[in-house]
C-alpha cells in the first residue's frame, strides 16, 4: 500500500478537517448508527454468540500458529484441482504476477469483484500504467471508482456518499466508462441500483478477465469462498475465461467444516444479517464450466512480520466485518479517509502501521487513533483486542523516538508522580499558582480549552488535608469546603 | 471493615472534594478507612500513551504501597481498570512485579463494587433532591463490568430522580492523552455527548470518574448549559443534614 496515500496528512490533521464537514459527518452518522443497530439485533438473537466468538478467534489462531502448514496444503489443492499458485512478497510482486497474468489473455479489461488486497496492492493503478483497465462491480466500489475517489469504510467503501452525491457521479462519469446514465435519472436508490446494473451488465458480459479476492481460502480443498451482498461478484465468477484471485496468507482456513463459524459471524457482524446473501466458492478449473484458468497470488506484503509480533498477530485474525468502524465513535466522526489507508478505523489503527510500519508521520499517528474506549474490542466476531495492540503499537513509536517533546513531559510527569514528596511539592505549587491558570491555555493546553473550560484547581490536596485531619490540627474544615468548581 | 483509599493524582490534586465524599460515606457505614501516603499514581496515562517503563516504575509504587490492604478502593473507573486489567500485562513473566500484580490487583475496586458487592449495600441512606442522569464511562462499562451496580445505588437515594441518557456507552472522547493528540475528535465527541445529557433536563450528571467529568462538565459550562457534574461519591455521601449541592 502506498502511492495514493503517501503524503497523507497525520491523523489528526485529516480528522481536524473531516470533523469540520458537515454534510460528511451526517452521512456518517447516519450510515454506521443504521448498521450498528441491525448487527446489535441479530447478534442478540443467538444464545451462543460468546461461544461462536470464542471459536472463532481459536481457529485463526491455531491457523496463524501453523500457517506455513496450511499454506503449503492449500497449494497442493489449489493445483491438484487445476489452479496455479503464485507467491508474491510485497505489493511490487503481487501487481507485476497479476500485470503479466492479464497480458498473457490478451486482453487489456478485467472486471474486479470487490477486494480489500487489491486496493491494498493498488493494483487498479499498476494495471493503469500497464494499459490495462479494471473495472470494479461492487456497486460502492463502483461509486468510488466513477467518483475518482478512494474507499472510506471496509464493507460500504462509499459511505461517505449521499444519494445525490451518487446521482451526480453516475450522470458526470458513467458514459467515461462504458453505458452512460440514462436521462433524467434521479437519486431514487432503485433507479441509481439500475442504471449501475445497466452499465455493469456490458461488462459482465463481454470482458473475459476477472480478477477477485477471497473472504476465506479452504487448505483442505484449495476452495476460495466470497461473501457478497449483490450477486456482482458471482457475475465476475463465473462468466470470464481467465480467473485471478489475489488474496491475503492470513485469509486460509484449514478446514471447509470451520466456515460453519464464520459464515455465521461475518454476515451478522457486517451487514446485519442473519445470512449472507450471496456465498461463491470455487475450486481450481472444472471443464465446460466457469472460467478455465485459474490463478491465485498469496499475497504477504507485511504479514509475516505482523505474525512475529506476540500482542500485534492477533490483527490478522480480522475477517474484515467492519463492526468495528461502524461501532467506533472516531470513525463515525472522521470517516475512513483520515486513516490514509484502505483499512480505517480500529482494525486500520492496528493493522496500517503493522504493515507499513510506523516510520511515516500518518502510520505513526494511527495508533492514537482511539479513545481507547473499548467499544472495538466488544463487537469484534473474532474477539481481537484492539485496544491492547493500539496501545503495544503507541509503545513501539515512543521507543522509535515518538515525539521529542512529549517524551520529555512523560519522563518529568513519571518522575513527579514517582515519589510522594514531589507529587506533594508540585501540588502546593500549582495551588499557589491557582489564581494564575487562564480561562484560555497557550500551547497544546488550547486543545482543552477550545472547547472546554478547565477546572479551577483546589487551595490545598486530598493528601494535604488528610495529614491535617490525622494530626488533628485545627484549621478549616474539609468537609464544608469546596474543593474546586467544576 | 478497613478500606485503604487509593485517590488517584488527579482527585488528590484536582477533585479531593471526591475523596472526602468516600472517607465521609464509607465512616458514616461504619467502616474503617485508611489513606496510604506513599501513594502517587497508576500510571494509565504513561501506560496509555506508550510508555511502558514509567508506567512500569508507577506500578511498583503501587503494590508495594497497598501490598498489606485488604480491599482497595480507587473512587476512578478507568484507574480501577488500569489496574486490575492492565497491570498484568506490564511485569515480565516470572517477575516479581507479576507476582505483586496477581496478589493486589483483584482486590482494587470501584465504590460500586465495594458496596453492592463487598459490603453488600445499596441503600447507603443518601438524600438528594435532584434529577440526576448517569453516564457509564467505557472504563466502568467495558474494563470493569459494573454493570447497573450504580444505577441501583442511585435508585435507592432519597429524593433522587433518576433519567436515562441517550448514547450513554459511547465513549465522551476524554480518552486522556486523546483529547490532547486528536483534539478536534474529541472536542467533537464532547459536545455531542454534552447535547445528550443537556437533552434529558437533568440537574446533575453523575459518572464514577472525574476525567470524564471533567472533560464533558467542561464542555457543558463552556456552553452554559446549567448541568452540574457529581461524582458518584458526591451523591451517595449526601444525606439531608450535610447535602450535596449540585
Ligand atoms: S477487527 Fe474485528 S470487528 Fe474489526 S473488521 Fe476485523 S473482524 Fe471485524
Amino acid at each position: 500500500m502506498s502511492a495514493t496515500f503517501m503524503g497523507m496528512p497525520a491523523f489528526p490533521e485529516a480528522a481536524r478537517a473531516a470533523t469540520g464537514d458537515a454534510q460528511l459527518r451526517h452521512n456518517l452518522r447516519k450510515a454506521t448508527r443504521t448498521i450498528r443497530d441491525k448487527r446489535a439485533a441479530v447478534v442478540e438473537e443467538l444464545d451462543d454468540w460468546a461461544g461462536l466468538r470464542a471459536a472463532g478467534a481459536a481457529i485463526k489462531n491455531r491457523t496463524l500458529r501453523h500457517l506455513d502448514t496450511y499454506l503449503e496444503r492449500l497449494e497442493e489443492a489449489v493445483t491438484a484441482a487445476g489452479g496455479t499458485v503464485h507467491w508474491a512478497a510485497d505489493a511490487a510482486e503481487a501487481n507485476a504476477v497479476v500485470t503479466d497474468l492479464v497480458r498473457a489473455t490478451g486482453h487489456d479489461e478485467v472486471v474486479k469483484v470487490k477486494s480489500m488486497a487489491t486496493q491494498e496492492i493498488e493494483l487498479n493503478e499498476a494495471l493503469a500504467e500497464a494499459g490495462i483497465t479494471a473495472y470494479e462491480t461492487d456497486l460502492a466500489e463502483l461509486i468510488v471508482q466513477l467518483g475518482d475517489d478512494t474507499p472510506s469504510h471496509i464493507l460500504v467503501p462509499a459511505i461517505h456518499r449521499n444519494r445525490s452525491e451518487i446521482r451526480e457521479i453516475f450522470r458526470a462519469k458513467m458514459a467515461e466508462w462504458g453505458v452512460p446514465a440514462p436521462d433524467g435519472l434521479t437519486d431514487d436508490p432503485r433507479a441509481l441500483a439500475e442504471a449501475a446494473r445497466t452499465h455493469l451488465r456490458e461488462k459482465f458480459l463481454t470482458t473475459r478477465v476477472a480478477v477477485s479476492g477471497a473472504n476465506f481460502a479452504v487448505a483442505d480443498t484449495g476452495t476460495m469462498v466470497v461473501l457478497e451482498s449483490e450477486g456482482n461478484g458471482r457475475m465476475c465468477l463465473t462468466l470470464p475465461e481467465t480467473l485471478i484471485s489475489v488474496v491475503g496468507i492470513e485469509k486460509i482456513v484449514p478446514t471447509w467444516a470451520d466456515l460453519e463459524v464464520f459464515l455465521q459471524l461475518l454476515p451478522r457482524s457486517s451487514t446485519g444479517e442473519r445470512m449472507n446473501p450471496y456465498t461463491s466458492t470455487w475450486t481450481g478449473v472444472t471443464p465446460g464450466d466457469g472460467p478455465q484458468e485459474f490463478h491465485l497470488v498469496l499475497l504477504d506484503n507485511g504479514r509475516t512480520d505482523t505474525l512475529a509480533d506476540q500482542v500485534g498477530r492477533q490483527a490478522l485474525r480480522c475477517i474484515r466485518c467492519s463492526a468495528c468502524l461502524n461501532i467506533c465513535p472516531v470513525y463515525e466522526r472522521t470517516g475512513g479517509h483520515a486513516y490514509g489507508s484502505v483499512y480505517p478505523g480500529p482494525i486500520g489503527a492496528i493493522l496500517t502501521p503493522q504493515l507499513r510500519g510506523t516510520a511515516s508521520e500518518i502510520d505513526a499517528s494511527l495508533p492514537y487513533a482511539s479513545s481507547l474506549c473499548g467499544a472495538c474490542y466488544e463487537v469484534c466476531p473474532v474477539a481481537i483486542d484492539i485496544p491492547e495492540v493500539l496501545v503495544h503499537l503507541r509503545e513501539r513509536v515512543t521507543e522509535g523516538g515518538g515525539h521529542a517533546a512529549e517524551r520529555t513531559a512523560m519522563a518529568a510527569a513519571g518522575w513527579v508522580l514517582e515519589d510522594r514528596r514531589r507529587l506533594t511539592l508540585a501540588q502546593r505549587a500549582a495551588a499557589k499558582a491557582r489564581g494564575l491558570v487562564p480561562r484560555r491555555l497557550p500551547g497544546p493546553g488550547a486543545a482543552w480549552t477550545d472547547t472546554r473550560d478547565v477546572p479551577d484547581i483546589p487551595a490545598e490536596s486530598f493528601r494535604d488535608q488528610w495529614r491535617r485531619r490525622e494530626s488533628g490540627a485545627p484549621g478549616r474544615n474539609e468537609r464544608k469546603k469546596r474543593g474546586g468548581r467544576r | 471493615m478497613r478500606i485503604a483509599l487509593f485517590i488517584t493524582c488527579v482527585n488528590d490534586t484536582l477533585f479531593p472534594r471526591t475523596g472526602w465524599a468516600v472517607v465521609r460515606l464509607l465512616e458514616r457505614l461504619g467502616h474503617e478507612v485508611v489513606f496510604p501516603e506513599a501513594q502517587t499514581c497508576c500510571g494509565q496515562m504513561h501506560y496509555n500513551t506508550g510508555y511502558r517503563r514509567e508506567a512500569q516504575r508507577l506500578a511498583v509504587g503501587f503494590v508495594r504501597t497497598f501490598a498489606d490492604a485488604d480491599v482497595v478502593l480507587a473512587p476512578s473507573g478507568s484507574c480501577a481498570g488500569m489496574v486490575r486489567d492492565n497491570y498484568p500485562r506490564l511485569g515480565e513473566p516470572g517477575s516479581r512485579l507479576e507476582a505483586a500484580v496477581a496478589e493486589v490487583a483483584p482486590r482494587v475496586l470501584d465504590l460500586s463494587e465495594l458496596l453492592v458487592d463487598v459490603l453488600e449495600v445499596t441503600d447507603v441512606g443518601a438524600y438528594f433532591p435532584h434529577t440526576v442522569t448517569y453516564h457509564p464511562t467505557c472504563h466502568g462499562l467495558r474494563l470493569l463490568r459494573l454493570g447497573d451496580r450504580p444505577q441501583r445505588l442511585l435508585r435507592a437515594v432519597r429524593g433522587l430522580e433518576l433519567v436515562e441518557l441517550e448514547g450513554a456507552a459511547e465513549c465522551c472522547g476524554f480518552g486522556g492523552t486523546f483529547a490532547v493528540k486528536n483534539a478536534a475528535v474529541s472536542a467533537a465527541m464532547g459536545s455531542d455527548k454534552a447535547r445528550h445529557v443537556a437533552h434529558t433536563g437533568a440537574e446533575v450528571l453523575c459518572a464514577v470518574d472525574n476525567s470524564c467529568l471533567m472533560h464533558i462538565g467542561g464542555t457543558l459550562s463552556r456552553q452554559r448549559a446549567g448541568v452540574q457534574v457529581l461524582h458518584l461519591a458526591e451523591i451517595l455521601a449526601s444525606t439531608e443534614e450535610e447535602p450535596a449541592s449540585p
